[in-house]
């Protein structure tokens, strides 16, 4: 039995109850020229049975996911040879993927096959008998549910109420994935960056000058202490983005103030969309960008002038960022100027002021707590990037403020530690998540700022 | 017809959607002028304004001032002086025009493409229209006060200061505190806010507001002050003191009001002119357009027939 | 003119000077020019800002669509081939395993030394033999399986040049370096001459791109695989958070108590929709796949992290959207005997509709071209095969631009271009959607 036809053969169960319930109402009420005896619409009754076959069906099925695998593969190890059960955690999991692979058919790894043939028989056996044991006992809870479903029944019964409830909680609970998916990556980032400050001190990570997490694979290699320094990391990020604000604040403040107060509405509806295309392009466009075009430009450029500019340049990296946020900026500072009232606009120009003189004067004045709200949340995006970092930036942490040498980012290093196969608990993985709340913490606090600002400047013109 | 009438009020700048909610005077809808026009002058001859359009002394005359908005016509032939130190209050009913007349003065609705305005509009004796006139110069001369009250969110002192700043006319900060207080005093507000000036302008009650706008616009020293029902939007008891402030101003400033208020235009006017569907319709001395009207309309309207 | 010094007005005795307005209009004229002057330069730094915006997105696009546009195009080299028994299949009895396991490289070994008999030499021979790309192997094995009478005759076929040889038939490769610096040799450079003087090379439609996986082979290098591993991956997200954010848009507008809970729900959101990308792909290495231990690098997890992401985007969007849809439809409905429930799911859900679904489209256009948490959860393996399921590992076009924009050969630079070109297409396409859906169904109430 698959669990694909189970799920099948649930909805089917679910839609014949669903017309038996329905139909018990219309007859209880004496057919169906009498249906206003019913409380609720003969539909409801249905749904109603439906709900208390299929909610209790699907928490099984939930419950068998969750679960199934696990005990079985307990059983599964709790039999394996001594020596094997013997091994630490990490070269464990292997065996087991081991079996998981030979009861599967795909891999078999030639070094184990002696040993493990019969355990991978038995996961496959068990696999089996434990879908079977979920496809009985989804029988018995939907006849169950329907039987209580079924007893209750009756023209008085309140069977819309009862769904609506049901509706509800389920509304509910989808409201509060947002919370849950805040305290995953909490707790995701927080639980592991614990581990990794219990094998590296924090302030030697704060304030630490070096960063070179390669950590030794035999013992006497150069370098094997690897050391967790996040200092060159913060700097670089900040050296980036930085660029990339002295690109986008200037350029997209300058292009809000002009659709928004000397643009005729014909230019404006072309320049506006036309800006806000480079919003939708993809990051990894950029990073290809700045990689394949920007950087060879740079150097070459630096060339003429006699400058030697990294090909990895923390200019190159920075300025594309800064194009890319360039629509961020201006369209959140054009809604932040178009909530300056006209009113003010007209009293300065009504005194004589020029238009600029009023921009400069009256309009981002009374704008600036927007626009340092939109400039704070350009800053999280700009120290959150990845993809033109990953691809036009250095992976060597230089403590430098030159832009035109090469340096790393957090979001750089996150990556660099996590992608390729490696083991979970070494310190390298660790420090990536340690990354990861530092990353997470700053662009946080970042967007509370900016969220409060924001919200205070609307409620003072609304 | 929102939309013209957006087009009609959006000062300056290229009329925006946005815009439209916010102009400060769209309560004057256009609208009427979409009724024939025809049947005035039909039943009053040659439709002539009646009364005296002159004034002893002008500042500003208008003659043959005709606006069109694309094909709508907004305002047709209209003959006016106002006068040195001279109160003339501009009354009539809704989408009459008043306040597109004022815009004109000082250029205000100046960038509506589709908007033609003709005739001769001079202030002494120069065109106001003029291609080689500064427009930025003509609203330093011709200032104006808007319906609602829109200090600048900035501090009292700041607020006054705004004009002559942007304008240069102070060379240095003692310059600046005469104008910024002289203002203040004689727009009546200097004993209030002497210990506030630091303070925001938009901390103030509504009324102060409305005479710290004034206060601000005569700190440009203009000749001319247009204030575009600058009480609408206030309190009796505010609405008081800026009338007493009006009456006060007039002796060194000539000043055009909106009004919708009958009692205010003749507490404060020496003269009123009458607007009726884009027509100048009657100007005369206050009392008598208030007693004894020369024109059917104008009877219509002060007695409260319509409007 | 009025020339007369104006006294200070009121009742005041002129405790403050006061400006003639001869010299208060002196004043203000002498300023005008240089007013003039910085109006006219800050009008022209707006539209000097707007056109450097526009030209990045013109060089961005030239850069690209110049770069790729060659890519669907690939070079075919045509070969006189002998399906020679004695190599296919030297038993004669035509088994099936003999066929596929047969050595066809010879074939195309032999056919090229028949164009070029002067050929000698290990390295030269070597040389001769790159010509042709290491995939025209399969395509004869293809053809004889298909169709085993071909052994013992003689084809003319078109085979799929090496990547190198597109790149000179394309004119990328500088035929004035010298030899140690580009990868073809001068020798490889004539022969290809001169199979393009016989007329046995053709540039042709570049189908494969389109069909098949990835590749070490910039020739045989496909975006199938990403396609589809995008595709099943957008579909997990629109699975599962359209529904859970419709219904969580409706919860927090329509059903919701200003409560506590609730400010804490709504804060989250939005603070949500401004969290590093990447984070999310650390929650999901660290919660579905360390922590429930899903596989890595499948669409499924992808879907899942993404679904996370695309969650507060479409919340706040449904929520703006039900917002437009005014009060006056709902007292309607409950004036006559509605619950909220069927006030929502009967009346403003159906109005609303349109605004969610643009929102969800603009959330999988922003999920489409997400690529940082993918990284995160083992999207980036090398992946030949097109997956075929959700839980079968895959990349997603994205990750495909990152992994070839990193080969080194040149002609991966045509196809990264390429896939971008791709990708940028299916988000204009979804960008079009929701602007049409908006446009046909906006309301003004």
């Amino acid at each position: 039995m698959q669990i694909s036809t189970l799920i099948l053969l649930l909805a089917a169960v679910l839609i014949a109850v669903f017309w038996l319930g329905r139909d018990k109402a219309i007859r209880c009420a004496g057919g169906i020229g009498s249906v206003r005896k019913l409380h609720s619409l003969p539909g409801y009754y249905g749904y109603y049975t439906a709900i208390w076959c299929g909610i209790p069906g699907l928490i099984l099925i939930g419950l068998w996911f969750m679960a199934g695998d696990v005990l079985i593969l307990q059983q599964i190890t709790s039999q394996l040879p001594e020596h094997l059960r013997q091994l630490p955690g990490p070269e464990l999991s292997l065996v087991v993927n081991d079996i998981k692979n030979m009861a599967a058919g795909q891999f078999i790894n030639p070094a184990r096959i002696g040993e493990l043939s019969d355990a991978a028989e038995q996961y496959t056996n068990l696999q089996d008998a434990s879908r079977w044991i979920l496809a009985w006992s989804m029988l018995a809870v939907v006849c169950l549910g329907f039987g209580w479903a079924w007893s209750r029944l009756s023209p008085g019964f309140r069977a819309r109420n009862r769904v609506e409830r049901v509706m509800k909680t389920g509304l509910i609970l989808a409201s509060t994935l947002a919370v849950f998916t805040s305290v995953g990556i909490l707790f995701s980032v927080v639980i592991e960056a614990f581990r990794f400050f219990q094998k590296v001190p924090v302030a030697d990570f704060l304030f630490g000058l070096n960063w070179s997490p390669q950590t030794a694979i035999r013992p006497d290699q150069v370098g094997s202490s690897g050391s967790f320094g996040a200092i060159p990391l913060l700097f670089g990020t900040l050296l980036i983005s930085g660029i990339a604000m002295l690109v986008a604040v200037p350029l997209g403040l300058m292009i809000a103030i002009y659709l928004s107060e000397y643009a005729s509405r014909k230019v404006r509806s072309w320049v506006k969309p036309l800006v806000e295309v480079l919003a939708g392009i993809p990051t990894v466009v950029y990073g290809y960008f700045a990689a394949l075009t920007v950087a060879p430009l740079l150097r070459n450029f630096g060339e003429s002038l006699g400058w030697s500019v990294a090909s990895e340049s923390a200019l190159g990296a920075g300025l594309v960022m800064g194009v890319m946020i360039i629509p961020f900026v201006s369209s959140l500072s054009d809604d932040v100027i178009h909530a300056v009232p006209q009113s003010l606009r007209d009293g300065s120009y009504g005194l004589g002021a020029t238009r600029s003189e009023t921009v400069k004067r009256v309009v981002l004045p009374a704008a600036l707590p927007g626009i340092v709200s939109a400039v704070l949340l350009a800053v999280s995006r700009a120290i959150g990037e990845t993809m033109i970092v990953v691809m036009a930036a250095g992976l060597a942490a230089n403590l430098t403020i030159n832009p035109l040498e090469a340096v790393t980012t957090v979001t750089v290093q996150i990556v660099t530690l996590l992608v390729g196969d490696q083991e979970f608990d070494s310190t390298k993985t660790l420090a990536a998540f340690a990354l990861g709340l530092v990353l997470f913490v700053v662009t946080l606090i970042l967007n509370v700022i900016a969220l409060r600002v924001v919200r205070r400047y609307r409620e003072q013109y609304e | 017809m929102s939309n013209e009438a957006a087009i009609m009020e959006a000062p300056e700048l290229q009329s925006e959607p946005r815009r439209i909610e916010d102009a400060t005077a769209v309560q004057e809808p256009a609208a009427k002028r979409d009724e024939p026009m025809m049947m005035d002058e039909e039943q009053e001859g040659k439709g002539h304004t009646v009364g005296d359009i002159t004034a002893a002394d002008p500042v500003i005359s208008v003659r043959n001032c005709n606006v069109h908005y694309d094909d709508t016509c907004a305002l047709k032939n209209i003959n006016l002086d106002i006068g040195r130190g001279e109160v003339i209050a501009l009354i009539g009913p809704s989408g009459c025009g008043k306040s597109t007349f004022l815009r004109c003065l000082n250029r205000m609705n100046d960038t509506i493409d589709s908007a033609r305005i003709t005739g001769t509009f001079n202030l002494y004796g120069e065109d106001i229209y003029a291609a080689e006139t500064d427009v930025v110069l003509l609203r330093a001369r011709v200032g104006m006060v808007f319906q609602k009250p829109n200090p600048f969110p900035k501090s009292i002192y700041e607020n006054v200061a705004y004009g002559p700043r942007i304008h240069g006319l102070a060379t240095s900060r003692a310059e600046m505190d005469d104008i910024v207080y002289g203002s203040l005093e004689r727009a009546g507000l200097l004993d209030e806010l002497k210990s506030r000036m630091d303070d925001r302008g938009t901390s103030l009650s509504g009324g102060q507001q409305q005479r710290l706008c004034i206060a601000r616009t005569i700190a440009v020293n203009p000749e001319v002050i247009l204030m575009d029902e600058p009480c609408s939007s206030l309190d009796p008891i505010a609405t008081a003191k800026i009338e007493d402030l009006i009456d006060e101003l007039s002796r060194n400033y000539a000043i055009a009001i909106i009004t919708h208020s009958m009692h205010q235009a003749a507490r404060v006017s020496r003269r009123t002119a009458y607007f009726h569907l884009g027509r100048l319709i009657e100007v005369d001395a206050t009392d008598k357009i208030f007693t004894n009207p020369g024109h059917r309309l104008t009877e219509d309207y002060v007695t409260g027939r319509f409007g | 003119m009025p020339e007369e010094k104006i006294t200070a007005g009121g009742k005041s005795s002129g405790t403050y000077n006061l400006m003639s307005f001869d010299e208060s209009r002196r004043r203000v004229k002498a300023g005008l020019r240089k007013r003039h002057r910085k109006e006219r330069q800050f009008r022209l730094m707006g539209i000097g800002s707007v056109l450097l915006g526009i030209s990045f997105l013109v060089f961005l696009f030239t850069t690209i669509i110049g770069n790729g546009y060659s890519a669907f195009w690939q070079t075919w080299i045509q070969l006189d081939i002998t399906f020679e028994e004695s190599v296919i299949d030297p038993d004669g009895n035509r088994a099936p395993e003999a066929l596929s396991s047969a050595n066809y490289s010879r074939l195309i070994r032999g056919s090229l030394l028949e164009i070029f008999p002067e050929v000698t030499g290990r390295r030269d021979r070597r040389a001769l033999n790159a010509l042709v790309s290491n995939g025209a192997v399969f395509e004869i094995r293809d053809l004889v399986m298909a169709d085993p009478d071909l052994v013992g005759s003689t084809r003319s076929l078109w085979l799929l040049a090496d990547d190198e040889v597109d790149m000179l038939i394309k004119g990328q490769v500088d035929r004035s370096l010298e030899q140690g610096s580009r990868r073809l040799k001068d020798t490889q450079i004539e022969w290809i001459d001169q199979l393009q003087a016989d007329g046995r090379v053709e540039k042709r439609f570049n189908t494969l791109f389109f069909s098949s996986g990835d590749s070490r082979e910039p020739e045989l290098a496909g975006i199938w695989g990403a396609v589809k591993g995008s595709f099943f991956m957008l579909l997990v997200t629109l699975l599962l958070s359209f529904p859970l954010g419709v219904a969580a848009a409706v919860y927090l507008e329509e059903l919701a108590p200003k409560s506590r809970w609730v400010d804490l729900i709504e804060i989250n959101i939005n603070n949500l929709a401004a969290v590093p990308s990447i984070i999310y792909g650390l929650l999901g290495l660290a919660i579905f796949i360390n922590f429930f231990g899903l596989p890595r690098s499948v669409p499924l997890v992808g879907g899942l992290v993404l679904t996370l992401m695309t969650l507060p985007v479409i919340i706040i969007a449904g929520r703006a959207s039900l917002k437009s849809v005014p009060p006056s439809v709902r007292e309607a409905a409950l004036g006559v005997g509605a619950s909220q429930m069927q006030v929502v799911t009967h009346h403003v859900l159906p109005l609303a509709m349109p605004g969610m679904l643009t929102g969800a489209i603009i959330g999988m256009a922003r999920a489409l071209g997400e690529s940082a948490p993918l990284l995160m959860i083992g999207m980036v393996a090398f992946i030949v095969e097109a997956p075929g399921s959700p839980l079968d590992p895959s990349t997603a076009l994205p990750i495909q631009v990152y992994l070839w924009a990193d080969s080194p050969e040149r002609a991966f630079v045509e196809r990264t271009s390429a896939a971008i070109m791709v990708l940028l297409l299916f988000l204009l396409l979804m960008n079009v959607t929701a602007v049409w859906l908006r446009s046909k169904f906006e309301r003004r109430w």
